[in-house]
C-alpha cells in the first residue's frame, strides 16, 4: 500500500447525502477478478446518460472541478460491501473522501487501500462545500500525521479522527495481512484453548 | 460484569486487543461467493501465502449466476469467467464449493443457515454487507470487504474494531398482514439509514422470540440498511429445534452439549447498552419504501412526507413521485419476491396462500426466485409451484437474481418493482429501474391487482 502523509490538493464537491455502493460503482461492473479499470466506471450512471453520453450537470463532469479530493454529503459509502467501490475512487485518481459521514464497511475497504476517509463536522462540511463552488481552485490540505484538515488560504481548518492503528498503516504503507500473518503463532494458540474449552460443544 | 449477547461471542473470539485498535476477531465461519473472492484470492498468491483454514470457508455461487438453464454453460462470458475462477480457486486451496448445480447451491444467506453452517455462538463473515442475516441465529455475522476476505483467508480472523451496542425492543401484537418485512422497514424508517452506523443491533421483544427463524432472518438481513454492521436475536427453543437434523448440525450428545452452551447466550438482566429504541407492534402495518434509500419507508396506506431530508427531492424525481402523494392506486408492472431478504419457504408459502385461487393482473409481470435448490424443491414438494404457475407468476432457479440484476433479470428503467429484497438504490434492480420494498404479501397482492393495494382488506 502507498503511504499517505499529508496531502494538499483541490477538490471536487458532490453535494449529495447517502451516496451509496452501487452508485459509486454499479453492480454490472463488478464481474472483473482483478482490481484494473474501476476508474472508468465510477458513478456511471451519474456520469453518463443512458446514451453514454457525460452528464454536464454532474460535478465530475464539470471542468472547473478538479483534483484528488472528494467532498460529499452525509453517509458516504452506505449499502454493499463491494471493496470495488474503493478501487473505483482511487483509479479515478481521489485520494481522500470528505464527509460527515462514513458507513462502516466502506471506511474499513477505504483504509485497506490506501484512500483517506475524513470525517468533519456537518458545519464545516458545508463550508467546504460553499468554499469549493464559489472558488473551484481553493485549495485543501489534509495532514494525517497531524490529523487535520484546513483551508489554508481561508485559514478555517477542523481535527479529524481516526483509528491509531489504522493511522500508523496509512503513514507507513502496512497492510492488515502482514500483521495478521505475524499473529499467526498467537491465533493457533487461540483455537487450541478453545478446542479444548468447547470440546464436544460448538462446532469449530 | 453483566454481558450482553453480542459482548459474550465477541469476547469468545478475541484472539488479541491491540492497544489503542482494533481487536483480532477469530472467525469461526467464513463464507465466500464469486463476487467478491477472486481479488482476495489474487493477493494470497502474489504474496504466496496460503489459506490458513479452507476446512471453515464454504463458497457458493449466487450473484451472477442465471436463474434459468442452469444445467448449460453461463451465456454471459464475464460472468462464465468468474465462476470459472471461483471453481479454480476452491479446487487450488481446498475449499468446499456449492457451485451451479449442486443440490445445496443457493444465496450464501439462505444456503449457509439451511445446511446447519450457521449455529449459534459463531462469528462468520462472507464479503457481502447481508451477512448479518445469520445473526438471527444469535450469531455474530458481519459483511466485510476483499482485503478482510484476504486476511481471513491467511489468518482466520479479522482486524476489526468493538461496535458499540444497539438494543431495538418491539413488544405486543402484530396486525393481521404485518410480515417481518414490515417489522425491519418500519423500525429503518423510523431510525434512518446511518443510525446503526458503528453498531452491532440485538433485537429484543416478544416479537422476535415469537418469529420463526425465516422471519428473524428477514429482520437481521436489512440490520445493515440502518448502517449497523450486524444484528442478532437470542437463540432459544425455535433456534434450537431449526439447527437439529441440519446437515453440518451438531448430533446426539454433541447437539446436546453443544445446546447446553447455546442457551447461556442471552444478555444479561440489566446488562448496558449505548444506545436502545422502543416500539409498539400495534403501530406496525404493511410497508413500502417510496424513494431511493431503504429509510424512505411509509405504510402502504401512507402518503409521502411533505418535508425530507436534503437529498430526497433527488430521490423523489428518481422515483417520479410528490411529495404528499399516496401510492395507493399506483400501477405496478413487476414484483419479484426473492433475494436473500425473503427468499426462504414461508416467504413463498404466505405468497401462495394469498395468490391460491387467484390470477395476477395482465399488466404484471410476476418473478419468484427461490433463495436455493432446497427451497425449490420445498416449493416442488409442497405444491406451490402449481399456485404461482396458475396464478401467472414465472417460477426460475435459484440466485440473487433481480435484486441486483447482475444477470439478465432486470427491471426496466422507468418501471416500478414492488420487491421483496433489501435495498431500493437508484438503478440497483437495473438501469433506471424504480424499487418500491416490500413485503412477500405485499408484493403477491401488488401482483394480483396490477397496482398498489390496502390488501389487509380482504384478508380473512
Amino acid at each position: 500500500m502507498e503511504k499517505f502523509i499529508t496531502l494538499t490538493d483541490t477538490a471536487v464537491p458532490l453535494e449529495v447525502e447517502n451516496v451509496d455502493t452501487d452508485q459509486i460503482i454499479p453492480a454490472r461492473f463488478l464481474k472483473a477478478t482483478d482490481k484494473a479499470g474501476f476508474g472508468e466506471n465510477l458513478f456511471r450512471d451519474w456520469r453518463f446518460d443512458k446514451n453514454d453520453e457525460p452528464n454536464p450537470e454532474f460535478a465530475l463532469n464539470k471542468s472547473e472541478y478538479k483534483g484528488s479530493i472528494l467532498v460529499a454529503g452525509d453517509n458516504f459509502g452506505c449499502g454493499s460491501s463491494r471493496e470495488h467501490a474503493a478501487w473505483a475512487l482511487k483509479a479515478y485518481g481521489f485520494t481522500v473522501v470528505v464527509s460527515s459521514y462514513f458507513a462502516d464497511i466502506f471506511k474499513g475497504n477505504a483504509l485497506n487501500n490506501g484512500l483517506l476517509p475524513v470525517q468533519v463536522s456537518p458545519v464545516f462540511l458545508d463550508q467546504l462545500f460553499a468554499e469549493i463552488t464559489k472558488d473551484p481552485s481553493v485549495e485543501i490540505m489534509v495532514d494525517l500525521e497531524a490529523q487535520r484538515i484546513r483551508i489554508p488560504k481561508k485559514d478555517i481548518s477542523e481535527n479529524f479522527e481516526i483509528d491509531p492503528y489504522k493511522k500508523t498503516c496509512m503513514i507507513n504503507g502496512f497492510d492488515d495481512i502482514d500483521f495478521l500473518v505475524s499473529k499467526l503463532d498467537a491465533i493457533k494458540e487461540y483455537e487450541q484453548k478453545r478446542t479444548q474449552k468447547l470440546q464436544g460443544t460448538t462446532a469449530l | 460484569m453483566k454481558k450482553t449477547l453480542f459482548d459474550k461471542i465477541w469476547d469468545a473470539h478475541v484472539v488479541e486487543s491491540i492497544p489503542d485498535g482494533p481487536d483480532i476477531l477469530y472467525i469461526d465461519k467464513h463464507l465466500i461467493h464469486e463476487v467478491t473472492s477472486p481479488q482476495a484470492f489474487n493477493e494470497l498468491k502474489e504474496r504466496d501465502i496460503s489459506v490458513f483454514r479452507p476446512d471453515q470457508i464454504v463458497a457458493t455461487a449466487d450473484h451472477n449466476t442465471p436463474t434459468e438453464n442452469q444445467h448449460l454453460p453461463v451465456k454471459d462470458l464475464l460472468s462464465r469467467k468468474q465462476l470459472k475462477e471461483l471453481t479454480q480457486n476452491c479446487e487450488e486451496n481446498n475449499i468446499t464449493l456449492y457451485g451451479l448445480g449442486h443440490p445445496y447451491n443457493g444465496i450464501v444467506h439462505v444456503m449457509a443457515p439451511e445446511l446447519g453452517i450457521t449455529q449459534p455462538g459463531m462469528t462468520m463473515v462472507c464479503g457481502d454487507s447481508h451477512t448479518s442475516t445469520h445473526g438471527a441465529f444469535g450469531t455474530i455475522a458481519f459483511g466485510i470487504g476483499t482485503s478482510q476476505v484476504s486476511q481471513v483467508f491467511a489468518s482466520q480472523c479479522v482486524l476489526v474494531q468493538k461496535p458499540k451496542k444497539l438494543r431495538v425492543n418491539v413488544n405486543g401484537k402484530l396486525k393481521k398482514g404485518v410480515l417481518p418485512k414490515d417489522v425491519i422497514l418500519y423500525i429503518i424508517s423510523k431510525l434512518g439509514t446511518n443510525s446503526g452506523t458503528g453498531y452491532f443491533c440485538e433485537y429484543a421483544g416478544n416479537v422476535f422470540e415469537e418469529m420463526s427463524m425465516e422471519g428473524r432472518m428477514t429482520v437481521c438481513n436489512m440490520s445493515i440498511e440502518m448502517g449497523a454492521r450486524g444484528g442478532l436475536i437470542a437463540p432459544d427453543e425455535t433456534t434450537f429445534e431449526y439447527v437439529k437434523g441440519k446437515e453440518f448440525a451438531p448430533e446426539g450428545e454433541d447437539f446436546q452439549a453443544a445446546q447446553a452452551y447455546w442457551e447461556t447466550l442471552k444478555t444479561d438482566e440489566d446488562a448496558e447498552f449505548d444506545q436502545e429504541y422502543s416500539f409498539d407492534a400495534e403501530d406496525i402495518e404493511p410497508m413500502i419504501t417510496y424513494g431511493t434509500n431503504p429509510g424512505m419507508g411509509i405504510k402502504i396506506t401512507g402518503a409521502i412526507p411533505m418535508e425530507g431530508g436534503k437529498s430526497d427531492a433527488k430521490a423523489l424525481a428518481y422515483m417520479g413521485f410528490k411529495p404528499g402523494e399516496s401510492l395507493l392506486d399506483k400501477p405496478i408492472n413487476w414484483i419479484f419476491i426473492g433475494s436473500c431478504t425473503n427468499s426462504r419457504i414461508e416467504d413463498f408459502r404466505q405468497a401462495a396462500a394469498y395468490i391460491k385461487g387467484k390470477q395476477k393482473a395482465g399488466n404484471v409481470n410476476a418473478l419468484i426466485v427461490p433463495g436455493s435448490r432446497q427451497v425449490a424443491a420445498q416449493i416442488e414438494a409442497e405444491g406451490l409451484r402449481e399456485v404461482f404457475e396458475n396464478a401467472g407468476f414465472t417460477l426460475r432457479q435459484p440466485g440473487c437474481s433481480a435484486c441486483l440484476a447482475m444477470n439478465d433479470d432486470k427491471i426496466p428503467a422507468g418501471e416500478y418493482c414492488v420487491s421483496t429484497s433489501n435495498r431500493n438504490f437508484e438503478g440497483r434492480q437495473g438501469q433506471g429501474s424504480r424499487t418500491i420494498l416490500a413485503s412477500p404479501l405485499t408484493a403477491a397482492a401488488t401482483a394480483v391487482s396490477g397496482k398498489l393495494t390496502d390488501f389487509t382488506k380482504h384478508l380473512n
